[in-house]
């Protein structure tokens, strides 16, 4: 009876870890959502507001994996210092033009409606983020890195169809080409705006 | 006029109708995929993109900035009564594309709006729940038959284009926009070319002030404008074109799946 009792404790605790580990994309982005949206109605700084969407960036969004991404077919050229170094450039890069980008909303509602699974690495969640009168309702779907279910992370943002992360690539590109294909000209572009 | 406008729509038509039968969605997508067209023209192009730039901080943003001051609502009457003007190219479009049904719903559209509601102020059509508006050009029309979009392009104060659709956007002055016809075209007495340059520089307007933040931000937040508009304009057109709501992204994401991280 208590070796029965002991088993099925274990099979129970095992079902409700499973379950408790595994995120769905639709929740992850919809409390990500909830999560900045609160640092943007809070009565902080601009600048406290961007520290504080930093941290939530960093733990929801692959920032490595669309550095990648966006570098393009170069990435294949590159030597380990050269990526080791890319890596912390855009990293950087990223932390301040993404919570800069949202540091001028207040208080933006979003809503999660739908997701589609694409396979088992990727889901597209949609949302709606509500108009004001200021500008109207936008279409924003996420593209969720689903490798590890536990942990989901956010590897691109698509407003209205256009794709964040592939608008980075061709900006990237563009440099890279006007560049002769100089990995120092996109290292130096980048190392610009973070100063700036 | 009218006479010239029909040989252009029925030749179209016929090279259109011939086309359709090669092309299919994915050569379509593949042909207008922003990374595979070429900027041939770019030194001229970042020129003329910045005489853009410093034309919109003397015009278009101030005047924009202004005009997002206008109660909610005239802003949305002012937008659908453009959008309902846009049917006439439109409607055309449809046709040219094969897409008849689409061609009638647009047709009792703008008839709708432009009667009930008061010449397009307020979207009747809509609230009768007929589908979503999307507009259609000469230049879909022409990637719809398979006609490649050729090098990018930037217009002075017109902005973005490519070669395909600058040319097929004279459709426009050749008979294709009957507002253009009614307006500067032909002597009416209740229209006058101030009418048509009127609605073109209001629409410039109402764009400028619906994406007023956006721009801001994107230009604030680029390592290279010029790059990251040719990128998002080309994203839009290659949707447009495929009449889709897709994510094309997803459509081509092979390049996704090589990148391992974290």
């Amino acid at each position: 009876m208590k070796i029965r009792k002991i088993i099925f404790i274990f099979f129970l605790n095992f079902l409700i870890l499973d379950t408790v580990k595994a995120i769905e994309p639709d929740i992850f982005v919809q409390s990500t959502v909830n999560r900045a949206s609160k640092v943007l109605s809070e009565n902080i700084s601009k600048s406290d507001k961007i520290e504080e969407l930093k941290k939530i960036a960093i733990e929801t969004v692959d920032i490595k994996g669309i550095g990648f991404y966006t570098l393009g077919p170069i990435r294949k050229t590159l030597n380990d210092d050269q990526k080791d170094k890319y890596s912390k450039i855009f990293n950087e890069y990223f932390l301040k033009s993404f919570s800069s980008r949202l540091a001028e909303y207040t208080n933006p509602e979003i809503d999660v409606f739908d997701k589609q699974v694409l396979n088992e690495n990727y889901t597209i969640v949609n949302s709606l983020l509500k108009g004001t009168n200021e500008r109207p309702e936008v279409k924003i779907d996420w593209r969720i890195y689903t490798k590890n279910p536990d942990t989901p992370l956010i590897r691109d943002l698509i407003i209205e169809g256009l794709s964040l992360a592939r608008t980075q690539k061709e900006e990237f590109s563009s440099i890279l080409n006007t560049n002769n294909g100089d990995i120092n000209s996109l290292f130096k572009s980048l190392e610009e705006f973070i100063k700036n | 006029m009218v006479k010239r406008f029909a040989i252009i729509l029925i030749t179209t038509f016929a090279l259109i109708s011939n086309s359709l039968a090669a092309s299919d969605g994915d050569l379509i997508l593949k042909k207008n995929e922003p990374s595979e067209i070429k900027d041939c023209f770019e030194n001229l192009n970042r020129a003329t993109f910045a005489f853009n730039q410093a034309l919109d901080g003397v015009i278009f943003k101030p005047v924009a900035s202004v005009y997002r001051k206008i109660p909610s609502p005239i802003r949305s009457g002012v937008s659908n009564s453009l959008d309902n003007l846009s049917n006439l190219v439109t409607i055309p479009n449809n046709i040219l594309q094969g897409d008849f049904v689409m061609a009638g719903v647009n047709t009792g559209r703008f008839l709708i709006n432009t009667t009930v509601g008061v010449l397009g102020i307020f979207d009747v059509a809509q609230a009768l729940g007929i589908s979503e508006y999307e507009k259609e050009d000469y230049g879909q029309s022409l990637a719809a038959a398979g006609v490649g979009p050729g090098c990018y392009i930037v217009l002075p104060v017109l902005g973005p284009s490519t070669t395909r659709d600058a040319i097929a956007s004279t459709a426009n002055f050749l008979g294709g926009d009957a507002w253009f016809n009614v307006t500067v075209k032909n002597d009416t007495q209740y229209f006058t070319d101030v009418n048509y340059y009127g609605t073109k520089a209001t629409s410039g307007v109402d764009f400028r002030a619906k994406n007023f933040d956006s721009l801001e931000n994107l230009k604030e937040n680029s390592i290279d404008f010029y790059a990251s508009v040719k990128s998002l304009y080309l994203q839009d057109r290659q949707q447009k074109i495929a009449n889709t709501k897709k994510i094309i992204n997803t459509q081509n994401d092979s390049d996704w799946e090589e990148i391992e991280s974290n």
